[in-house]
Protein backbone atom coordinates (compact mmCIF):
# COMPACT_ATOMS: atom_id res chain seq x y z
CA UNK A 1 0.00 0.00 0.00
CA UNK A 2 2.56 2.60 0.73
CA UNK A 3 5.11 1.73 -1.57
CA UNK A 4 2.14 2.23 -4.32
CA UNK A 5 1.34 5.57 -2.92
CA UNK A 6 4.57 7.67 -4.56
CA UNK A 7 3.80 6.17 -7.75
CA UNK A 8 0.10 7.30 -7.50
CA UNK A 9 1.02 10.70 -6.08
CA UNK A 10 3.58 11.27 -8.72
CA UNK A 11 0.83 10.61 -11.75
CA UNK A 12 -1.36 12.61 -9.88
CA UNK A 13 1.14 15.49 -9.37
CA UNK A 14 2.13 15.42 -13.05
CA UNK A 15 -1.49 15.02 -14.10
CA UNK A 16 -2.38 18.50 -12.37
CA UNK A 17 0.78 20.49 -13.71
CA UNK A 18 -0.82 19.32 -17.70
CA UNK A 19 -3.63 19.97 -16.38
CA UNK A 20 -2.80 23.30 -15.57
CA UNK A 21 -0.87 23.86 -18.94
CA UNK A 22 -3.48 23.49 -20.50
CA UNK A 23 -6.02 25.78 -18.88
CA UNK A 24 -3.98 28.36 -19.69
CA UNK A 25 -3.20 27.16 -23.29
CA UNK A 26 -7.24 26.69 -23.84
CA UNK A 27 -8.31 29.81 -22.19
CA UNK A 28 -6.04 32.36 -23.77
CA UNK A 29 -7.70 33.29 -26.25
CA UNK A 30 -10.86 34.71 -24.61
CA UNK A 31 -7.92 36.12 -22.44
CA UNK A 32 -6.83 38.12 -25.35
CA UNK A 33 -10.00 38.95 -26.55
CA UNK A 34 -11.30 40.67 -23.41
CA UNK A 35 -7.69 42.50 -23.32
CA UNK A 36 -7.82 43.27 -27.32
CA UNK A 37 -11.25 45.02 -26.37
CA UNK A 38 -10.22 46.54 -23.17
CA UNK A 39 -6.95 47.65 -25.54
CA UNK A 40 -4.44 46.82 -22.67
CA UNK A 41 -1.59 44.70 -23.13
CA UNK A 42 -1.24 41.15 -21.48
CA UNK A 43 2.21 40.16 -19.99
CA UNK A 44 2.50 36.64 -19.15
CA UNK A 45 1.50 36.98 -15.11
CA UNK A 46 -1.69 38.79 -16.09
CA UNK A 47 -2.43 36.35 -19.18
CA UNK A 48 -1.78 33.35 -16.29
CA UNK A 49 -3.94 34.87 -13.21
CA UNK A 50 -6.62 34.96 -16.22
CA UNK A 51 -6.67 32.21 -17.14
CA UNK A 52 -7.03 30.19 -14.06
CA UNK A 53 -9.79 32.53 -12.78
CA UNK A 54 -12.40 32.52 -15.81
CA UNK A 55 -16.15 32.34 -14.74
CA UNK A 56 -17.04 30.23 -18.49
CA UNK A 57 -13.28 29.08 -19.11
CA UNK A 58 -13.08 26.52 -22.11
CA UNK A 59 -11.09 23.98 -19.31
CA UNK A 60 -11.35 25.21 -15.80
CA UNK A 61 -8.47 24.85 -13.86
CA UNK A 62 -8.20 22.11 -10.93
CA UNK A 63 -8.38 24.70 -8.25
CA UNK A 64 -11.42 25.63 -9.58
CA UNK A 65 -13.16 22.34 -10.08
CA UNK A 66 -11.71 21.63 -6.05
CA UNK A 67 -13.18 24.96 -4.96
CA UNK A 68 -16.67 24.26 -6.88
CA UNK A 69 -16.89 20.64 -5.50
CA UNK A 70 -16.47 21.96 -2.03
CA UNK A 71 -18.70 24.52 -1.60
CA UNK A 72 -21.11 22.46 -3.24
CA UNK A 73 -20.67 19.27 -0.94
CA UNK A 74 -19.77 20.84 1.99
CA UNK A 75 -20.38 24.17 2.14
CA UNK A 76 -24.25 23.35 1.08
CA UNK A 77 -27.31 21.67 2.90
CA UNK A 78 -27.32 17.94 1.45
CA UNK A 79 -31.11 18.79 0.59
CA UNK A 80 -30.13 22.00 -1.59
CA UNK A 81 -30.63 21.48 -4.89
CA UNK A 82 -27.36 22.55 -5.12
CA UNK A 83 -25.94 20.28 -3.10
CA UNK A 84 -23.57 17.61 -5.12
CA UNK A 85 -24.23 15.28 -2.59
CA UNK A 86 -28.02 15.51 -3.15
CA UNK A 87 -27.84 14.61 -6.92
CA UNK A 88 -25.12 12.66 -6.41
CA UNK A 89 -27.65 10.48 -3.77
CA UNK A 90 -30.16 10.59 -6.87
CA UNK A 91 -27.90 8.66 -8.94
CA UNK A 92 -26.48 6.67 -6.76
CA UNK A 93 -29.78 5.40 -5.80
CA UNK A 94 -29.98 3.94 -9.12
CA UNK A 95 -27.16 2.99 -9.78
CA UNK A 96 -27.48 0.62 -7.04
CA UNK A 97 -31.03 -0.58 -7.80
CA UNK A 98 -29.70 -0.78 -11.06
CA UNK A 99 -26.77 -2.66 -10.41
CA UNK A 100 -28.95 -5.40 -8.03
CA UNK A 101 -31.29 -5.77 -10.84
CA UNK A 102 -28.56 -6.12 -13.54
CA UNK A 103 -26.35 -8.71 -11.18
CA UNK A 104 -29.72 -10.61 -10.58
CA UNK A 105 -30.65 -11.08 -13.83
CA UNK A 106 -27.07 -11.71 -14.95
CA UNK A 107 -26.57 -14.26 -12.30
CA UNK A 108 -29.66 -16.31 -13.25
CA UNK A 109 -28.47 -16.02 -16.87
CA UNK A 110 -25.73 -17.22 -16.29
CA UNK A 111 -27.11 -20.59 -14.53
CA UNK A 112 -29.52 -20.87 -17.21
CA UNK A 113 -27.07 -20.98 -20.00
CA UNK A 114 -24.65 -23.37 -18.20
CA UNK A 115 -26.99 -25.82 -17.71
CA UNK A 116 -30.10 -25.46 -20.91
CA UNK A 117 -28.29 -26.20 -23.68
CA UNK A 118 -31.12 -24.50 -25.78
CA UNK A 119 -30.21 -21.04 -23.54
CA UNK A 120 -26.82 -21.83 -24.41
CA UNK A 121 -27.60 -21.36 -27.84
CA UNK A 122 -29.85 -18.82 -28.28
CA UNK A 123 -29.02 -16.08 -25.06
CA UNK A 124 -25.56 -15.28 -25.38
CA UNK A 125 -26.24 -13.92 -29.25
CA UNK A 126 -28.59 -11.53 -27.77
CA UNK A 127 -26.74 -10.50 -24.90
CA UNK A 128 -23.81 -9.35 -27.29
CA UNK A 129 -26.20 -7.89 -29.50
CA UNK A 130 -27.83 -5.73 -26.81
CA UNK A 131 -24.63 -4.33 -25.79
CA UNK A 132 -24.03 -3.11 -29.30
CA UNK A 133 -26.53 -1.16 -29.47
CA UNK A 134 -25.62 2.62 -28.19
CA UNK A 135 -27.08 3.29 -24.43
CA UNK A 136 -27.40 6.70 -25.63
CA UNK A 137 -29.77 5.73 -28.20
CA UNK A 138 -32.12 3.38 -26.12
CA UNK A 139 -32.05 5.31 -23.04
CA UNK A 140 -34.96 7.78 -23.73
CA UNK A 141 -37.21 5.11 -25.37
CA UNK A 142 -36.97 3.01 -22.10
CA UNK A 143 -37.80 6.25 -20.33
CA UNK A 144 -40.44 7.51 -22.64
CA UNK A 145 -42.28 3.99 -22.90
CA UNK A 146 -42.08 3.58 -18.99
CA UNK A 147 -43.44 6.82 -18.65
CA UNK A 148 -46.40 6.34 -20.49
CA UNK A 149 -47.28 3.17 -18.77
CA UNK A 150 -46.50 5.26 -15.63
CA UNK A 151 -43.72 4.36 -14.57
CA UNK A 152 -41.01 7.19 -13.36
CA UNK A 153 -38.61 8.24 -10.92
CA UNK A 154 -35.92 5.29 -9.90
CA UNK A 155 -37.15 2.29 -12.26
CA UNK A 156 -36.41 3.49 -15.65
CA UNK A 157 -33.15 4.79 -14.84
CA UNK A 158 -32.20 2.01 -12.90
CA UNK A 159 -33.36 -0.15 -15.82
CA UNK A 160 -31.08 1.38 -17.78
CA UNK A 161 -28.21 0.92 -15.32
CA UNK A 162 -28.74 -2.72 -15.29
CA UNK A 163 -28.90 -3.04 -18.93
CA UNK A 164 -25.35 -2.26 -18.86
CA UNK A 165 -24.38 -3.86 -15.72
CA UNK A 166 -26.26 -7.38 -16.35
CA UNK A 167 -23.42 -8.04 -18.82
CA UNK A 168 -20.51 -8.51 -17.55
CA UNK A 169 -22.34 -10.46 -14.75
CA UNK A 170 -23.19 -13.13 -17.61
CA UNK A 171 -19.83 -13.15 -18.96
CA UNK A 172 -18.15 -13.80 -15.92
CA UNK A 173 -20.23 -16.21 -14.33
CA UNK A 174 -20.83 -18.41 -17.28
CA UNK A 175 -16.89 -18.39 -17.21
CA UNK A 176 -17.21 -18.99 -13.49
CA UNK A 177 -19.75 -21.69 -13.96
CA UNK A 178 -17.74 -23.80 -16.10
CA UNK A 179 -14.48 -23.57 -14.65
CA UNK A 180 -14.25 -26.41 -12.51
CA UNK A 181 -12.30 -29.30 -14.76
CA UNK A 182 -13.30 -32.17 -15.72
CA UNK A 183 -11.62 -34.05 -12.65
CA UNK A 184 -13.83 -31.89 -10.36
CA UNK A 185 -16.69 -33.06 -12.47
CA UNK A 186 -15.75 -36.50 -12.84
CA UNK A 187 -14.96 -36.88 -8.88
CA UNK A 188 -18.97 -35.75 -8.32
CA UNK A 189 -20.18 -38.22 -10.83
CA UNK A 190 -18.93 -41.24 -8.66
CA UNK A 191 -20.57 -39.86 -6.03
CA UNK A 192 -23.39 -40.25 -8.20
CA UNK A 193 -24.14 -36.22 -7.09
CA UNK A 194 -27.24 -34.46 -8.25
CA UNK A 195 -26.92 -31.46 -10.92
CA UNK A 196 -28.35 -29.27 -8.30
CA UNK A 197 -24.96 -30.86 -5.85
CA UNK A 198 -22.67 -30.12 -8.64
CA UNK A 199 -24.15 -26.53 -8.92
CA UNK A 200 -24.25 -25.78 -5.22
CA UNK A 201 -21.27 -27.12 -4.21
CA UNK A 202 -18.92 -27.40 -7.15
CA UNK A 203 -19.85 -24.74 -9.88
CA UNK A 204 -21.21 -21.38 -7.61
CA UNK A 205 -18.65 -21.75 -5.37
CA UNK A 206 -16.06 -21.82 -7.99
CA UNK A 207 -17.34 -19.16 -9.91
CA UNK A 208 -17.45 -16.64 -7.26
CA UNK A 209 -13.68 -14.92 -7.64
CA UNK A 210 -14.97 -14.93 -11.54
CA UNK A 211 -18.17 -12.98 -10.15
CA UNK A 212 -16.45 -10.49 -8.60
CA UNK A 213 -14.38 -9.37 -11.27
CA UNK A 214 -17.67 -8.99 -13.23
CA UNK A 215 -18.93 -6.71 -10.52
CA UNK A 216 -16.50 -4.53 -10.57
CA UNK A 217 -17.40 -3.91 -13.87
CA UNK A 218 -21.06 -4.18 -13.61
CA UNK A 219 -20.97 -1.56 -11.33
CA UNK A 220 -19.17 0.90 -13.23
CA UNK A 221 -21.07 0.38 -16.09
CA UNK A 222 -23.86 1.00 -13.74
CA UNK A 223 -23.11 4.19 -12.24
CA UNK A 224 -22.67 5.61 -16.55
CA UNK A 225 -25.95 3.48 -17.02
CA UNK A 226 -27.44 5.81 -14.37
CA UNK A 227 -26.08 8.98 -15.64
CA UNK A 228 -27.03 8.81 -18.62
CA UNK A 229 -30.58 7.61 -17.66
CA UNK A 230 -31.03 10.70 -16.40
CA UNK A 231 -30.26 13.20 -19.64
CA UNK A 232 -33.34 12.58 -21.78
CA UNK A 233 -35.71 12.90 -18.79
CA UNK A 234 -35.36 16.66 -18.53
CA UNK A 235 -32.85 16.64 -16.25
CA UNK A 236 -33.89 17.82 -12.84
CA UNK A 237 -32.06 15.84 -10.28
CA UNK A 238 -28.81 13.78 -10.32
CA UNK A 239 -24.75 14.15 -11.49
CA UNK A 240 -26.70 13.79 -14.67
CA UNK A 241 -28.91 16.28 -14.26
CA UNK A 242 -25.85 18.86 -13.16
CA UNK A 243 -23.84 17.96 -16.59
CA UNK A 244 -26.74 18.86 -18.63
CA UNK A 245 -27.52 21.74 -16.80
CA UNK A 246 -23.99 23.18 -16.52
CA UNK A 247 -23.66 22.33 -20.90
CA UNK A 248 -26.87 24.32 -21.96
CA UNK A 249 -25.46 27.85 -19.27
CA UNK A 250 -22.19 27.02 -20.33
CA UNK A 251 -21.19 26.34 -16.54
CA UNK A 252 -17.85 24.64 -17.43
CA UNK A 253 -16.54 24.46 -13.71
CA UNK A 254 -20.00 23.01 -12.70
CA UNK A 255 -20.02 20.39 -15.51
CA UNK A 256 -16.16 19.38 -14.25
CA UNK A 257 -16.95 19.35 -10.77
CA UNK A 258 -19.60 17.04 -11.68
CA UNK A 259 -17.30 14.58 -13.41
CA UNK A 260 -15.01 14.75 -10.54
CA UNK A 261 -17.81 13.68 -8.49
CA UNK A 262 -19.20 10.62 -10.82
CA UNK A 263 -15.35 9.30 -11.15
CA UNK A 264 -14.92 9.45 -7.56
CA UNK A 265 -17.85 7.35 -6.47
CA UNK A 266 -17.16 5.04 -9.10
CA UNK A 267 -13.94 4.52 -7.35
CA UNK A 268 -15.60 4.30 -4.12
CA UNK A 269 -18.36 1.82 -5.75
CA UNK A 270 -15.36 -0.07 -6.89
CA UNK A 271 -13.45 -0.31 -3.69
CA UNK A 272 -16.57 -1.40 -1.81
CA UNK A 273 -16.89 -4.47 -4.14
CA UNK A 274 -13.04 -4.95 -3.76
CA UNK A 275 -13.47 -4.85 0.12
CA UNK A 276 -16.38 -7.39 -0.24
CA UNK A 277 -14.16 -9.53 -2.57
CA UNK A 278 -11.10 -9.46 -0.14
CA UNK A 279 -13.36 -10.48 2.96
CA UNK A 280 -15.45 -13.36 0.95
CA UNK A 281 -12.10 -14.93 -0.69
CA UNK A 282 -10.41 -14.61 3.00
CA UNK A 283 -13.56 -16.79 4.37
CA UNK A 284 -13.66 -18.93 1.78
CA UNK A 285 -9.84 -19.84 2.19
CA UNK A 286 -9.04 -18.64 -1.49
CA UNK A 287 -7.31 -16.05 -0.56
CA UNK B 1 -17.43 -65.02 -12.95
CA UNK B 2 -16.07 -67.04 -9.53
CA UNK B 3 -18.25 -65.61 -6.13
CA UNK B 4 -14.96 -63.52 -4.97
CA UNK B 5 -15.14 -61.87 -8.44
CA UNK B 6 -14.85 -58.39 -7.68
CA UNK B 7 -14.06 -56.86 -11.24
CA UNK B 8 -15.07 -58.96 -14.24
CA UNK B 9 -14.18 -58.07 -17.78
CA UNK B 10 -14.82 -60.00 -20.72
CA UNK B 11 -13.49 -59.29 -24.38
CA UNK B 12 -14.19 -55.36 -23.37
CA UNK B 13 -13.43 -52.78 -26.17
CA UNK B 14 -13.70 -49.36 -26.07
CA UNK B 15 -12.60 -47.56 -29.48
CA UNK B 16 -13.26 -43.75 -29.17
CA UNK B 17 -13.80 -41.59 -32.29
CA UNK B 18 -11.56 -38.78 -32.43
CA UNK B 19 -10.65 -36.27 -35.83
CA UNK B 20 -8.04 -38.54 -36.44
CA UNK B 21 -10.07 -41.64 -37.11
CA UNK B 22 -11.15 -43.91 -34.69
CA UNK B 23 -9.06 -45.31 -31.69
CA UNK B 24 -8.80 -48.58 -30.40
CA UNK B 25 -8.10 -47.32 -26.47
CA UNK B 26 -9.06 -50.80 -25.42
CA UNK B 27 -9.36 -54.09 -27.32
CA UNK B 28 -10.58 -57.74 -25.98
CA UNK B 29 -9.35 -57.52 -22.26
CA UNK B 30 -10.59 -60.21 -20.33
CA UNK B 31 -9.68 -59.93 -16.77
CA UNK B 32 -10.68 -61.15 -13.22
CA UNK B 33 -9.79 -59.11 -10.33
CA UNK B 34 -10.73 -60.53 -7.31
CA UNK B 35 -11.80 -59.31 -3.58
CA UNK B 36 -8.52 -57.92 -1.64
CA UNK B 37 -6.50 -58.19 -4.59
CA UNK B 38 -4.26 -55.10 -4.72
CA UNK B 39 -4.29 -55.00 -8.77
CA UNK B 40 -1.33 -52.60 -10.64
CA UNK B 41 -1.91 -51.77 -14.14
CA UNK B 42 1.47 -50.48 -15.80
CA UNK B 43 1.79 -49.51 -19.28
CA UNK B 44 3.19 -46.51 -21.21
CA UNK B 45 1.15 -43.75 -22.31
CA UNK B 46 -2.14 -44.71 -24.51
CA UNK B 47 -1.85 -48.37 -23.10
CA UNK B 48 -5.89 -48.20 -21.98
CA UNK B 49 -5.00 -48.44 -18.18
CA UNK B 50 -6.76 -45.12 -17.21
CA UNK B 51 -9.56 -46.39 -19.34
CA UNK B 52 -10.21 -49.43 -17.78
CA UNK B 53 -10.36 -47.77 -14.58
CA UNK B 54 -12.84 -44.80 -16.01
CA UNK B 55 -14.75 -47.75 -17.21
CA UNK B 56 -14.91 -49.90 -14.54
CA UNK B 57 -15.91 -46.56 -12.74
CA UNK B 58 -18.58 -45.64 -15.44
CA UNK B 59 -16.70 -42.92 -16.41
CA UNK B 60 -16.46 -44.05 -20.05
CA UNK B 61 -18.92 -46.68 -21.63
CA UNK B 62 -17.60 -49.99 -23.52
CA UNK B 63 -17.93 -50.38 -27.29
CA UNK B 64 -18.56 -53.93 -27.04
CA UNK B 65 -17.74 -56.56 -24.39
CA UNK B 66 -19.18 -56.64 -20.40
CA UNK B 67 -17.59 -55.83 -17.54
CA UNK B 68 -19.17 -55.96 -14.05
CA UNK B 69 -18.30 -54.71 -10.82
CA UNK B 70 -19.50 -56.42 -8.08
CA UNK B 71 -21.39 -58.63 -10.46
CA UNK B 72 -23.20 -55.24 -11.07
CA UNK B 73 -23.00 -53.09 -14.34
CA UNK B 74 -20.59 -50.32 -13.97
CA UNK B 75 -23.62 -47.39 -13.64
CA UNK B 76 -25.64 -49.95 -11.45
CA UNK B 77 -22.00 -49.97 -9.28
CA UNK B 78 -21.47 -46.20 -9.39
CA UNK B 79 -25.19 -45.26 -8.48
CA UNK B 80 -24.47 -47.82 -5.29
CA UNK B 81 -21.41 -45.86 -4.90
CA UNK B 82 -19.61 -49.40 -4.34
CA UNK B 83 -15.92 -47.88 -5.08
CA UNK B 84 -14.07 -44.78 -4.16
CA UNK B 85 -11.70 -42.72 -6.82
CA UNK B 86 -8.69 -41.31 -6.69
CA UNK B 87 -7.50 -38.93 -9.48
CA UNK B 88 -4.05 -38.16 -10.93
CA UNK B 89 -4.48 -34.15 -9.25
CA UNK B 90 -6.03 -34.37 -5.34
CA UNK B 91 -8.43 -32.01 -6.51
CA UNK B 92 -9.26 -30.69 -3.47
CA UNK B 93 -11.72 -28.09 -3.65
CA UNK B 94 -9.91 -25.03 -2.36
CA UNK B 95 -12.57 -23.20 -0.37
CA UNK B 96 -12.73 -26.41 1.65
CA UNK B 97 -10.95 -27.07 4.53
CA UNK B 98 -9.03 -31.05 4.67
CA UNK B 99 -12.11 -31.55 6.62
CA UNK B 100 -14.86 -30.26 4.62
CA UNK B 101 -13.31 -31.99 1.76
CA UNK B 102 -13.52 -35.42 3.26
CA UNK B 103 -17.16 -34.89 4.17
CA UNK B 104 -18.12 -33.90 0.49
CA UNK B 105 -19.08 -37.10 -0.57
CA UNK B 106 -20.63 -37.90 3.07
CA UNK B 107 -22.79 -34.84 2.43
CA UNK B 108 -24.11 -35.88 -0.84
CA UNK B 109 -24.48 -39.43 0.40
CA UNK B 110 -26.72 -37.98 3.07
CA UNK B 111 -24.67 -38.97 5.81
CA UNK B 112 -25.48 -37.47 9.67
CA UNK B 113 -23.51 -34.70 10.92
CA UNK B 114 -22.49 -36.74 13.64
CA UNK B 115 -21.37 -39.83 11.94
CA UNK B 116 -19.71 -37.77 9.03
CA UNK B 117 -17.98 -35.98 11.71
CA UNK B 118 -16.55 -39.59 13.18
CA UNK B 119 -15.42 -40.92 9.43
CA UNK B 120 -13.58 -37.77 9.14
CA UNK B 121 -11.53 -38.73 12.06
CA UNK B 122 -11.10 -42.18 11.30
CA UNK B 123 -9.96 -41.72 7.88
CA UNK B 124 -7.51 -39.04 8.92
CA UNK B 125 -5.88 -40.83 11.35
CA UNK B 126 -5.33 -43.62 8.25
CA UNK B 127 -4.19 -41.28 5.99
CA UNK B 128 -1.39 -39.79 9.49
CA UNK B 129 -3.33 -36.09 8.86
CA UNK B 130 -4.41 -36.15 12.39
CA UNK B 131 -4.27 -32.32 12.69
CA UNK B 132 -4.53 -31.29 9.64
CA UNK B 133 -8.81 -30.70 9.09
CA UNK B 134 -9.20 -27.22 10.00
CA UNK B 135 -6.14 -26.41 7.21
CA UNK B 136 -7.42 -25.08 3.90
CA UNK B 137 -5.20 -27.46 0.87
CA UNK B 138 -3.13 -24.78 0.18
CA UNK B 139 -1.04 -25.00 3.34
CA UNK B 140 -0.87 -28.43 2.83
CA UNK B 141 2.32 -29.83 0.71
CA UNK B 142 1.34 -32.24 -2.69
CA UNK B 143 2.08 -35.20 -0.89
CA UNK B 144 -0.24 -34.38 2.24
CA UNK B 145 -2.97 -33.24 -0.63
CA UNK B 146 -3.05 -36.38 -2.17
CA UNK B 147 -3.52 -38.31 1.27
CA UNK B 148 -6.50 -36.23 2.20
CA UNK B 149 -7.90 -36.75 -1.48
CA UNK B 150 -7.33 -41.00 -0.49
CA UNK B 151 -8.92 -40.06 2.35
CA UNK B 152 -12.07 -38.64 0.71
CA UNK B 153 -11.92 -41.58 -1.35
CA UNK B 154 -12.15 -43.62 1.70
CA UNK B 155 -14.75 -42.29 3.40
CA UNK B 156 -17.70 -43.67 2.74
CA UNK B 157 -16.22 -46.87 2.66
CA UNK B 158 -16.96 -48.51 -0.35
CA UNK B 159 -15.25 -52.04 -0.53
CA UNK B 160 -13.24 -51.00 -3.75
CA UNK B 161 -10.88 -48.44 -4.45
CA UNK B 162 -9.92 -46.85 -7.96
CA UNK B 163 -6.34 -45.61 -8.16
CA UNK B 164 -5.75 -43.28 -11.53
CA UNK B 165 -1.60 -42.68 -10.97
CA UNK B 166 -1.85 -41.27 -7.56
CA UNK B 167 1.40 -40.52 -6.94
CA UNK B 168 2.62 -39.59 -10.19
CA UNK B 169 3.36 -35.98 -9.79
CA UNK B 170 5.05 -36.35 -6.53
CA UNK B 171 8.82 -36.67 -5.90
CA UNK B 172 10.50 -40.34 -4.87
CA UNK B 173 10.58 -39.73 -1.43
CA UNK B 174 7.75 -38.92 -1.13
CA UNK B 175 6.29 -41.60 -3.17
CA UNK B 176 8.09 -44.12 -1.68
CA UNK B 177 6.33 -42.89 1.62
CA UNK B 178 3.02 -43.46 0.48
CA UNK B 179 3.56 -46.49 -1.02
CA UNK B 180 4.50 -47.81 2.41
CA UNK B 181 1.64 -46.36 3.76
CA UNK B 182 -0.98 -47.19 1.07
CA UNK B 183 0.31 -51.08 1.98
CA UNK B 184 -0.48 -50.59 5.34
CA UNK B 185 -3.72 -49.17 4.83
CA UNK B 186 -4.63 -51.36 2.41
CA UNK B 187 -3.82 -54.42 4.73
CA UNK B 188 -5.78 -52.43 7.48
CA UNK B 189 -8.88 -52.29 5.46
CA UNK B 190 -8.90 -55.17 3.23
CA UNK B 191 -9.98 -53.30 0.36
CA UNK B 192 -10.17 -53.70 -2.99
CA UNK B 193 -7.19 -51.53 -4.93
CA UNK B 194 -6.84 -51.09 -8.76
CA UNK B 195 -3.70 -48.47 -9.04
CA UNK B 196 -2.47 -47.62 -12.32
CA UNK B 197 1.18 -46.55 -12.95
CA UNK B 198 3.97 -45.90 -15.11
CA UNK B 199 6.82 -46.50 -12.52
CA UNK B 200 7.77 -50.57 -12.51
CA UNK B 201 9.22 -50.68 -9.30
CA UNK B 202 6.21 -49.25 -7.99
CA UNK B 203 4.00 -51.32 -9.47
CA UNK B 204 5.91 -54.75 -8.26
CA UNK B 205 6.74 -53.25 -4.92
CA UNK B 206 2.42 -52.47 -4.09
CA UNK B 207 0.67 -55.28 -5.94
CA UNK B 208 -0.27 -59.04 -5.57
CA UNK B 209 -1.15 -58.91 -9.26
CA UNK B 210 0.75 -56.20 -12.18
CA UNK B 211 -1.25 -56.38 -15.45
CA UNK B 212 1.03 -55.30 -18.15
CA UNK B 213 -0.58 -53.50 -21.02
CA UNK B 214 0.21 -51.88 -24.45
CA UNK B 215 -0.60 -49.57 -26.51
CA UNK B 216 -1.90 -49.23 -30.00
CA UNK B 217 -4.81 -51.29 -29.60
CA UNK B 218 -4.70 -51.12 -25.71
CA UNK B 219 -4.37 -54.78 -24.37
CA UNK B 220 -2.86 -56.77 -21.86
CA UNK B 221 0.34 -58.41 -22.60
CA UNK B 222 1.06 -60.17 -19.55
CA UNK B 223 -0.34 -60.89 -15.78
CA UNK B 224 1.56 -61.47 -13.14
CA UNK B 225 0.72 -63.48 -9.75
CA UNK B 226 2.92 -61.46 -7.19
CA UNK B 227 5.04 -63.95 -5.13
CA UNK B 228 6.42 -60.92 -2.99
CA UNK B 229 5.41 -61.99 0.53
CA UNK B 230 2.91 -60.08 2.32
CA UNK B 231 5.20 -57.94 4.56
CA UNK B 232 7.33 -55.41 2.31
CA UNK B 233 10.00 -53.15 3.85
CA UNK B 234 11.40 -50.89 1.28
CA UNK B 235 14.68 -52.62 0.98
CA UNK B 236 12.68 -55.78 -0.41
CA UNK B 237 13.35 -53.55 -3.59
CA UNK B 238 16.90 -54.83 -3.52
CA UNK B 239 15.47 -58.74 -3.03
CA UNK B 240 16.31 -60.90 -6.14
CA UNK B 241 13.09 -61.59 -6.54
CA UNK B 242 11.59 -58.23 -6.53
CA UNK B 243 14.45 -57.79 -9.02
CA UNK B 244 13.11 -60.88 -11.16
CA UNK B 245 9.65 -59.64 -11.11
CA UNK B 246 10.43 -56.41 -12.41
CA UNK B 247 12.57 -58.05 -15.12
CA UNK B 248 9.30 -60.04 -16.03
CA UNK B 249 7.04 -56.52 -16.37
CA UNK B 250 10.22 -55.46 -18.63
CA UNK B 251 9.68 -58.27 -20.99
CA UNK B 252 5.91 -58.07 -20.88
CA UNK B 253 6.50 -54.35 -22.13
CA UNK B 254 8.93 -55.45 -24.56
CA UNK B 255 7.05 -58.03 -26.20
CA UNK B 256 3.50 -55.62 -26.46
CA UNK B 257 6.17 -53.23 -28.28
CA UNK B 258 5.80 -50.63 -25.74
CA UNK B 259 9.64 -49.43 -26.03
CA UNK B 260 9.47 -49.29 -29.82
Amino acid sequence: MRQALIPVLSVVAALIVIWYVAAVGLNSAWAYNKAERANVELNLSDLVKDTLSQEKPRLPAPHQVAIETWNTTVEKKITSKRSLVYHGWITLSSTLLGFAIGMSMGILLAVGIVHNRAMDISVMPWAIASQTIPILAIAPMIIVVLNSIGIQGLLPKAIISAYLSFFPVVVGMVKGLRSPDRMKLDLLKTYNATRAETFWKLRLPASVPYLFASLKIGIAASLVGAIVGELPTGAVRGLGARLLAGSYYGQTIQIWSALLSAAVLAALLVALINLVQQITLKRMGML
Amino acid sequence: MTTHSVISAKNLSLIFDTADGPVHALKDINLEINKGELVSFIGPSGCGKTTFLRVAADLEHPTSGHIYVNGMTPEEARKRRSYGYVFQAAGLYPWRTIEKNIRLPLEIMGISKSEQAKRVKSVLELVDLRDFEKKFPWQLSGGMQQRASIARALAFDADILLMDEPFGALDEIVRDHLNEELLELWKETQKTICFVTHSIPEAVYLSTKIVVMSPRPGRISDVIESTLPGDRPLNIRESPEFIAIAHRVREGLRAGHSYD
